[in-house]
């Protein structure tokens, strides 16, 4: 296992390393100077602000200067807010992003994986039809449609609840979370459907229904551990999937995470900005999708000690 | 059964191909019928489009502005008084364009991809498919808005983008596809026969490994359209005066409060294709009998 | 009952009587199990006997509520267990009795523990659920059970994960969880058919034993009557969901009255064939033939340093159970895997050594027959197409004159014509096979590879597939090298047998001679583990 552990982490650095690198030359070959906007700036002020984002050096060398930074945790000052350090701004944004991804995980999960539970032990019934068509209407109606759907439904007409912000108004960060979460929790819930169904057709459940046990603890006992390592093993590409959605969810709730943030950089040309957010972003997906293949891994005790822990 | 001994190969009965099967299948399956039918008018009438449109695209009527459906503008019209239908009808062009043409790149560069590595194995496999891996772990979302924000919202680039990112699970289900066909023993049975690889791989593996990919190809549209509303809705995807379904949503959500209809028709048109997609690969899929599209 | 000595305790413990059970799905309802009855008595073994589709498994799992229902349906019957009756209990009474009076063993030990959680976990679950001791106290009984069902050093392994055992091991394991809460009737659904023949061997043993020593009922259900010869009391043979025939062991065996069970027993393979062994030379010869597969650090070496010489006209068997390589042996002749290294001629020419042409021609002279017939043919192909593409391809007919070889194959492998134009999925397992050895004949090769060619059918199927390979290959002149892990299947049709272990030859010799003289252990453990042979010895 611990093998299998140092193999992934190893196999994630060079995965950072071109992200970093690509997006570092992109960057810098985006058409239009960084100053370009404001017009006849003087040339003593130009090069002091040249100097401070080291344009003034050759690409490569701005290169591995920048790599130097990332390696103390330092990703520059932002072009725009030029008193702000991109630290900082992400500092700003990243909790409230962390806690609507948290809140709209935990309704993906519970949501989608309960669904998908039930709807597999009776497959083929109105217990199997009902989650299974609601999880469908989840996949094909995007966040884009179901934030403003729920905005006019809950927030406008009935109002029951607030449109936009975050933390400011009770009940407020409720229909962001299940804006995000409605897409994965409908992929859970065909997911762990699946997966509970290939395991609920297994000789083993069988074997367990023979002992006698009754059907919950055959479930939980026995079925539910290899049902969910496909669910543990999307955990990780669904996590990526949270982080880009939340730019369209925070968009629409005018939530000010770092969501809001990259998309209003991308507008701003804020290139420092984007640089910073894309890796720093990109490491965290990186690191989750990591977490996730070992926990799916772990999980099952055949790839387990194939990595040689026993 | 006939029982009368037969001279001529004509006389025998015509057996039940897998294909013919499956198609039986399918037209039994009414939600897989509905969605291919409903796909098929909305392509005819993207097609169509230029001629069929009852207003032109850029016509504006600033006089009357944004009217609720009515007998001359049937989804009524946008605050420019331009006719909703006739957006709905250009956008979708657009969105079923990138729908399709970055599906094309994604199969392309997939199947071939996977292919190679499947038939080929060993080292080659290993690398090829590693680096499929490396590019899995790596947060694609990201870097579309990245390369439009770089490169400005050029239409190419969105269709190559969005196929190369789609890309990578296809070429893991052809490498899986060949590489479990290969070891299938009627495949020994045609090397043993003395069949060279070329007429292996197109006689005997490619009409088997046809099930999934046309499964899986049906599930990946709608992501790419998902991908493609996504971006125009940031507004970093389709620019004005080009138009799609994600464009006249992110329009519609800004004025939803006085004026629905402009987020609930382009939002309907956009639901009722991905769900046609949706039943039509799912009941691809049973008709087919692919186990897991993924992996 | 009539069959025992007077002395003798006979408590029925079970007492179906006619029970029926269908399916009940779109396509309409099938009758699955028709109106049967047998008993089960203390301390015995009957053995419910039938081919696939026989009701066999359906009758015995409908019994304990293991069958899903719907599609499964039970219209009538009774099966009394001391008196009550399993059929009219409540799921959760019936429940009560599944596990702790009534314990099942299934088929396939590789699949039916628990993937995800420790043997001895699983193993005290059943004691635990229904009897109310401690964890500590299971613990105990459990490693007290693996002792005795023969599990090494239980205390080290009862806490590893089922993959970490072996097949045979893990039916030990099954048959450990079985009896730990003493039951009074155990289920056995085929327990050894997907384990090797002297594994089998072993888990028939252990099971006569602890039956014995417990003095408990056994339903054992088999589809080979010689698996059963040695074990059970009473026989029960199925056909199509009823019941044709029911008598002890000895009526069976000596009269068996039912057209049926004498088919049955008929397709026993016994005996070998007929001595004519002409004197002739080699045609292949094998010569310090490795073929090693790379994975990993160490090189798996399936075949080590084999040499044998196959003569012109002769059926050479080739023996051995999983992993000895013999799958591997008929491949590398073939030119199918790569061989490492040592030499194969055949007919003079070095097949390690052919490229492009050459091999094409050569292929054209020596052909391979698979195993599984659901596999070897391509599903998307007519049976049509699969027989006229060796002819076409070596230029034996051209597309105006193949048709009427193509219904000369179809006759010679006994396939009605008019299914020419049929694809491979609408033939039963046995007609597939057929067409298989149609294709692999079809450019009348000198030479032909038999790997398995019978095991994935049922017996009966089995008789009729060997007797068409026997006129086949005598009207075809061929010289064969038939693969088989069953050595009284290869003793009805090869002229000399070679055994294999762990990829090095163990004994080569004449069929009769092996069978009679086995001069290597390891064959003499072969032999002692076919199934039925204390009763066919005396037959």
């Amino acid at each position: 296992m611990w093998r299998f552990i140092g193999f992934r982490v190893l196999q994630s650095i060079p995965v950072l390393l071109v992200v970093i690198t690509v997006t570092f030359f992109l960057v810098r070959i985006a058409p239009g100077g960084p100053f370009s906007s404001e017009k006849a700036v003087i040339p003593e002020v130009k090069a002091a602000l040249e100097a401070k984002y080291r344009l003034n050096l050759p690409m490569f060398e701005q290169y591995t200067a920048y790599l130097g930074d990332l390696a103390q945790g330092d990703l520059g000052p932002s072009f725009k807010y030029p008193g702000r350090t991109v630290n900082e701004l992400i500092a700003a944004g990243f909790p409230v992003t962390a806690e609507l991804g948290f809140y709209a995980l935990l309704v993906a999960i519970s949501i989608g994986g309960i669904a998908g539970v039930i709807a597999a032990l009776r497959p083929n019934t109105a217990q199997d039809y009902i989650p299974m068509s609601v999880a469908m209407i989840g996949i094909c109606v995007p966040s884009l449609l179901m934030g403003p759907i729920l905005i006019l439904v809950f927030g406008i007409y009935l109002e029951w609840l607030p449109v936009s912000g975050w933390g400011d108004m009770p009940g407020d960060k409720i229909l962001p979370a299940i804006t995000l979460g409605s897409t994965y929790a409908a992929y859970i819930a065909r997911l762990s459907r699946a997966g509970m169904l290939e395991v609920m057709s297994q000789d083993y459940i069988r074997t367990a229904r023979a002992k006698g046990l009754p059907e919950w603890r055959v479930v939980t006992g026995h079925a539910l551990r290899g049902g969910m390592i496909p669910v543990v093993a999307f955990l990780g590409p669904a996590f990526a999937g949270l982080l880009s959605g939340s730019f369209v969810v925070e968009t629409i709730f005018q939530i000010p995470g770092l969501g809001r943030f990259y998309v209003q950089a991308a507008f701003n040309r804020d290139y420092t900005m984007i640089l910073g957010a894309t890796v720093f972003l990109a490491t965290l997906i990186v690191v989750f999708n990591l977490l996730s293949d070992i926990l799916a891994a772990w999980m099952n005790p055949r790839l387990r000690s194939q990595y040689g822990d026993r | 059964m006939n029982t009368t001994t037969i001279t001529d190969i004509a006389q025998a009965e015509q057996g039940t191909s897998l294909w013919r099967d499956a198609w039986l299948r399918l037209r039994r399956n009414r939600l897989a019928v509905f969605g291919l039918a409903v796909l098929l008018l909305f392509v005819i009438i993207a097609i169509l489009t230029p001629w069929i449109a009852p207003y032109g695209y850029a016509q504006q009527q600033l006089a009357i502005g944004a009217t609720p459906p009515s007998a001359a503008h049937w989804l009524g019209t946008d605050i420019y008084g331009r006719d909703l239908l006739t957006q709905i009808m250009y956008g979708g062009r657009i969105s079923l364009a990138v729908g399709f043409i970055a599906t094309a790149v994604a199969l392309l560069i997939g199947i071939t991809w996977g292919a190679v590595a499947g038939y080929v194995g060993g080292k080659v496999d290993a690398v090829m498919m590693r680096l499929v891996d490396i590019l899995y772990a790596l947060p694609f979302m990201i870097f579309i808005v990245l390369l439009m924000v770089v490169f400005g919202r050029n239409m190419l680039l969105l269709f190559l983008a969005i196929g190369a990112v789609e890309w990578l699970t296809m070429a893991r289900i052809m490498r899986s596809q060949v590489q479990s066909l290969r070891q299938q023993e009627f495949v020994e049975a045609a090397i043993s026969l003395g069949l060279s690889p070329t007429t292996i791989i197109f006689r005997h593996l490619v009409p088997n490994a046809l099930g999934p990919i046309i499964v899986y190809t049906t599930l990946t549209i709608p992501s790419v359209m998902l991908l493609e509303a996504f971006l125009s809705f940031l507004g970093l995807g389709v620019q004005p005066p080009q138009t799609s379904w994600g464009l006249l949503i992110s329009y519609g959500a800004e004025t939803m409060e006085e004026y629905p209809w402009l987020l609930l028709y382009p939002g309907l048109a956009l639901i009722l294709t991905l769900f046609s997609l949706n039943f039509l690969g799912d009941g691809l899929r049973d008709a087919l009998d692919v186990r897991s599209a993924k992996d | 009952m009539r069959w025992t000595c007077a002395a003798q305790r006979t408590d029925t413990v079970l007492k179906v009587e006619n029970l029926s059970v269908s399916f009940v799905t779109r396509m309409g309802t099938t009758q699955a199990v028709d109106d049967i009855s047998f008993t089960v008595e203390t301390g015995k073994i009957t053995a419910i006997i039938g081919e696939s589709g026989s009701g066999k498994s359906v009758a015995c799992y409908s019994l304990l509520g293991l069958i899903p229902q719907p599609p499964g349906r039970i219209d009538g019957g009774r099966a009394l267990f001391h008196g009550q009756d399993l059929l009219q209990l409540k799921p959760a009474e019936l429940r009560k009795i599944r596990g702790r009076d009534i314990a099942m063993i299934f088929q396939d030990p590789m699949t039916c523990l628990n993937p995800y959680m420790t043997v001895g976990k699983q193993l005290m679950e059943p004691l635990l659920y229904h009897k109310n001791v401690s964890v500590a106290q299971a613990r105990t009984r459990a490693l007290e059970l693996l002792e005795e069902v023969g599990i090494r050093d239980p205390a080290s392994t009862i806490d590893n994960y089922p993959h970490q055992f072996s097949g045979g091991m893990r039916q030990r394991v099954m048959i450990a969880m079985a009896l730990i809460n003493e039951p009074e009737l155990l289920i056995a659904d085929e327990p050894t058919t997907a384990l090797d023949v002297t594994i089998q061997a072993q888990i028939l043993k252990l099971l006569a034993e602890l039956q014995t020593k417990r003095d408990i009922g056994v339903l054992f259900i088999s589809h080979d009557l010689a698996v059963v010869a040695d074990i059970a009391d009473q026989i029960v043979v199925m056909q199509q969901g009823r019941i044709v025939e029911t008598g002890n062991r000895d009526d069976i065996f000596r009269n068996a009255k039912h057209p049926y069970t004498q088919k049955l027993l008929h397709a026993i393979p016994r005996g070998g064939k007929p001595v004519e062994l002409p004197a002739s030379e080699p045609l292949v010869t094998v010569r310090n033939l490795c073929t090693w597969f790379h994975s990993g650090k160490t090189p798996v070496k399936a075949v080590d340093d084999v040499s044998f010489d196959i003569l012109r006209g002769e059926v050479l068997g080739l023996v051995g159970e999983s992993g000895s390589g013999k799958s591997t042996i008929g491949r590398s002749l073939l030119r199918l895997v790569k061989v490492t290294s040592g030499k194969v001629h055949f007919d003079g020419i070095d097949v390690t050594a052919l490229q492009g042409r050459e091999l094409k021609n050569l292929r054209r002279r020596m052909q391979f027959i698979f195993q599984d017939p659901f596999a070897s043919l391509n599903p998307r192909r007519t049976v049509y197409d699969t027989l006229a593409e060796p002819l076409l391809l070596h230029g034996l007919e051209t597309r105006a004159t193949v048709g009427a070889h193509v219904l000369k194959l179809m006759d010679d492998v006994g396939l009605a014509r008019a299914f020419v134009r049929k694809y491979p999925h609408e033939f039963s397992g046995g007609q597939r096979q057929r067409i298989a050895i149609g294709r692999a004949l079809a450019t009348r090769p000198e030479f032909v590879v038999a790997d398995e060619p019978v095991s994935a059918l049922d017996v009966t199927i089995q008789a009729q597939i060997l007797e068409l390979m026997r006129e086949l290959g005598r009207e075809y002149g061929l010289t064969m090298l038939f693969i088989s892990h069953d050595l009284s299947v290869v003793r009805q049709l090869a002229d000399r047998i070679i055994v294999l272990n762990r990829g090095s030859v163990v004994e080569q010799a004449r069929t009769e001679d092996l069978f009679e003289r086995p001069q290597q252990a390891y064959t003499q453990q072969l032999l002692q583990s076919i199934p039925g042979r204390g009763l066919f010895g005396e037959l």
